[in-house]
């Protein structure tokens, strides 16, 4: 077997590669559905019905898809610069925790001011999570994957200290939960009768700024540089250390914002799952939208969908939710291959 | 300060010392390999969990424990072989494949372990491998009650670091694995396949990992839980690192990050009331990032870790 660049790389294949992987994951899942004995076309109607088929299933995925729209922008624009940010999990906690610090009544603004407040407190905290492992990276040479993979058992069990000692609300009757966020402070609701939020707005805003930022400004320049060929970004003046923590930072106020939307907009106060995972799936958004920010909105509603369809399609055929997050493992995996094949092609011989 | 004396020379404490260290070191050896041979494996954490359902499921089946630990270790092998296939042969990206095969790894497992026993409220038993005192040398006060009594599993990780030494520095395999790591072209050049190589080294290496899952399901416990793995894995590649990427160097790094582990846990005892018990569980991880962060200056990565070997292509 030989691999072979292309000389032309059509824009076709680009757009069909996700779609590509999306299939040969669903594919290779559909062993899974068999193995319960179900009809695979029945099980994966359910999904898609399970996920769309109501308007609350459809606010349900909407909602859902928030966290996902900001861990994903945050592995894209790390993964962008080759910076390696496996740490959204533990920066949305830092950032949700700072916004329960600020937001339970130390500091009262008018919602105007206090919703952007918490926000932008919250993306500090995340940013500042990850400094540790940049600076390690940049001026200790240690690898960041490992760091960020480490610092978010760190940062749960730290979370964990704070939600039993002094953030505790001493009306959970016991429970590991913090004081709710005072009003001024919570996400308007987007659709009556839903849990969809504001946060939605504001991730899409994200997604925008991000697309925006990597594409008509010098940072964006620089990073994408940095992430194509370091060695030519330094040759050709770009600081690369500065550019790495610049994006590190930038990443992890971005994963902080999703923590920051889960307490301020949906639960209204933290816990210590406020997220299942949500920065791990971060990646697979990211890879899935082949790190372009504004795909990243339509790949985070997509595995939305997979998780809130699977929900409801475990109930009616009795099938371990735990598809949901095969099915993304699957997809991070095709979509390696997928992206591949538009730049290679095989030959046999 | 006297407490902390007394714990060190217990044999309690080192006995759960080495309890703690026998899944690092096959994790850590496992990783090990694979980077020596260019392969940086991050699917570590998802084929260590792997390993701990597949080895404990074998047995609750009906299986026998040994043959139980040989199916984890076909299954870490597997793997490996579908890790190197996306890594050694169309030269992926080592970071997000490994990531992916840890997330679709570890939620295969999940969901195997739900779709074989659906009702399991509490998590059902096995019989796990038994200590077995080592006939005289469990005589030895102290040492021989730490070292020597022991379930088989852990004698057999202390024996695998000479192993994987004497494999990788003195047999013609072991200096093809190494410079598959260092030097490809070289390889290739004395007509060695580096593709094989490294594919071979990356299934071995993945095997070692899920026996250390195993060890955990199979000796330090008799059930399986959801999220038992816990960073295991991950410390296993942090672990690599402080040991530059020597068996014998990765017993002692494992040895001293187990042995803080344990006497994390009896100082836990009684400064408790004075320290919140999260700090004390934070330790492990905290440690690994500062092993990493002494090592790294000095760390010689193997050259070619990172990066695609295409035959015929210039680097």
């Amino acid at each position: 077997m030989q691999i072979e660049p292309r000389e032309y790389v059509a824009p076709w294949r680009i757009a069909f590669a996700p779609f590509a992987a999306v299939i040969v994951s669903l594919g290779l899942g559909s062993i899974l559905i068999l193995w319960v004995g179900a009809s695979v076309s029945d099980a994966y109607l359910l999904l898609v019905k399970g996920a769309v088929g109501s308007s609350f299933a459809l606010t349900e995925t909407l909602t859902r898809s928030i966290p996902l729209i900001f861990t994903g922008l945050a592995a894209t624009i790390a993964f962008r610069a080759r910076f390696y940010n496996i740490g959204a999990e533990g920066q949305l906690y830092c950032g949700a925790l700072a916004a329960t610090f600020f937001g339970t009544g130390l500091i009262t603004l008018p919602p105007l001011l206090m919703i952007p407040f918490l926000m932008l407190i919250g993306a500090l905290a995340g940013g500042a999570a990850l400094a540790i492992p940049v600076m390690l990276k940049t001026h200790l040479k240690v690898d960041e994957v490992v760091t960020t993979l480490l610092l978010n058992f760190v940062i749960l069990l730290f979370v964990g200290y704070f939600l039993e000692g002094p953030l505790k609300d001493p009306m959970s009757m016991g429970w590991p939960q913090a004081e709710p966020i005072i009003d001024e402070g919570l996400f308007p609701s987007l659709v009556d009768k839903s849990r969809l939020h504001f946060g939605f707005i504001f991730a899409i805003i994200g997604s925008v700024l991000c697309w925006a930022m990597m594409r008509f400004t010098v940072w964006g320049y620089e990073i994408r540089a940095v992430g194509l060929n370091t060695s030519a970004a330094k040759f050709s003046g770009i600081n690369v250390n500065t550019t790495v923590i610049r994006t590190a930072v930038i990443s992890g106020g971005l994963a902080g914002l999703a923590g920051v939307s889960e307490v301020a907009g949906l639960k209204g106060y933290l816990t210590l799952d406020i997220s299942p995972g949500y920065g791990y799936t971060g990646i697979a958004v990211a890879m899935l939208a082949q790190l372009n920010p504004l795909a990243v909105i339509l790949s985070a509603i997509f595995i939305s969908m997979i998780y809130v369809g699977a929900d409801s399609m475990s109930r009616a055929i009795n099938i371990p939710t735990y598809i949901a997050d095969v099915l993304v493992g699957l997809s991070v995996l095709s979509i390696l291959v997928s992206v591949m094949l538009t730049k290679y092609r095989l030959r046999w011989r | 300060m006297m407490d902390i004396l007394d714990i060190l020379i217990s044999a309690g404490f080192w006995a759960a010392t080495f309890r703690i260290v026998s899944p690092l070191i096959f994790g850590t050896l496992g990783e090990l390999i694979c980077e020596r041979a260019g392969v940086l494996n991050l699917g570590i954490e998802g084929i260590m969990t792997m390993g701990a359902m597949s080895g404990w499921m074998w047995v609750y089946m009906g299986g026998d424990l040994w043959t139980g630990v040989m199916f984890a270790a076909f299954i870490g092998a597997m793997f490996g072989l579908l890790h190197s296939g996306f890594t050694v042969y169309l030269g992926l990206s080592q970071h997000v494949t490994g990531i992916g095969i840890t997330l679709f790894a570890s939620s295969l497992s999940y969901y195997i372990y739900r779709m074989l026993l659906p009702d399991a409220t509490t998590p059902p038993k096995i019989d796990p491998f038994h200590p077995y005192p080592v006939p005289f040398l469990s005589d030895i006060p102290i040492i021989g009650e730490a070292l020597f009594t022991q379930t088989p599993l852990t004698y057999l990780a202390l024996i695998l670091v000479p192993m994987v030494w004497y494999v990788l520095y003195k047999t013609p395999v072991g200096l093809a694995v190494r410079m598959a790591g260092e030097n490809p072209m070289a390889v290739e050049a004395q007509g060695i396949n580096v593709l094989s190589i490294r594919t071979g080294a990356v299934m071995v290496g993945s095997a070692f990992m899920a026996v250390g899952g195993a060890f955990i399901t199979m000796s330090a416990f008799d059930a399986f839980f959801f999220g038992m793995i816990n960073g295991r894995g991950w410390i296993c590649v942090a672990l690599v690192i402080f040991a530059s990427w020597r068996p014998g160097k990765a017993l002692i790094g494992a040895l001293l990050f187990a042995g803080l582990d344990a006497l994390q846990v009896r100082v836990q005892q009684t400064a408790g009331a004075v320290i919140p018990y999260q700090f004390f569980l934070m330790m492990p991880y905290v440690l690994s990032i500062v092993a990493m962060v002494i090592m790294a200056r000095k760390a010689s990565y193997p050259k070619a870790l990172l990066t695609p070997f295409r035959r015929g292509e210039r680097t």
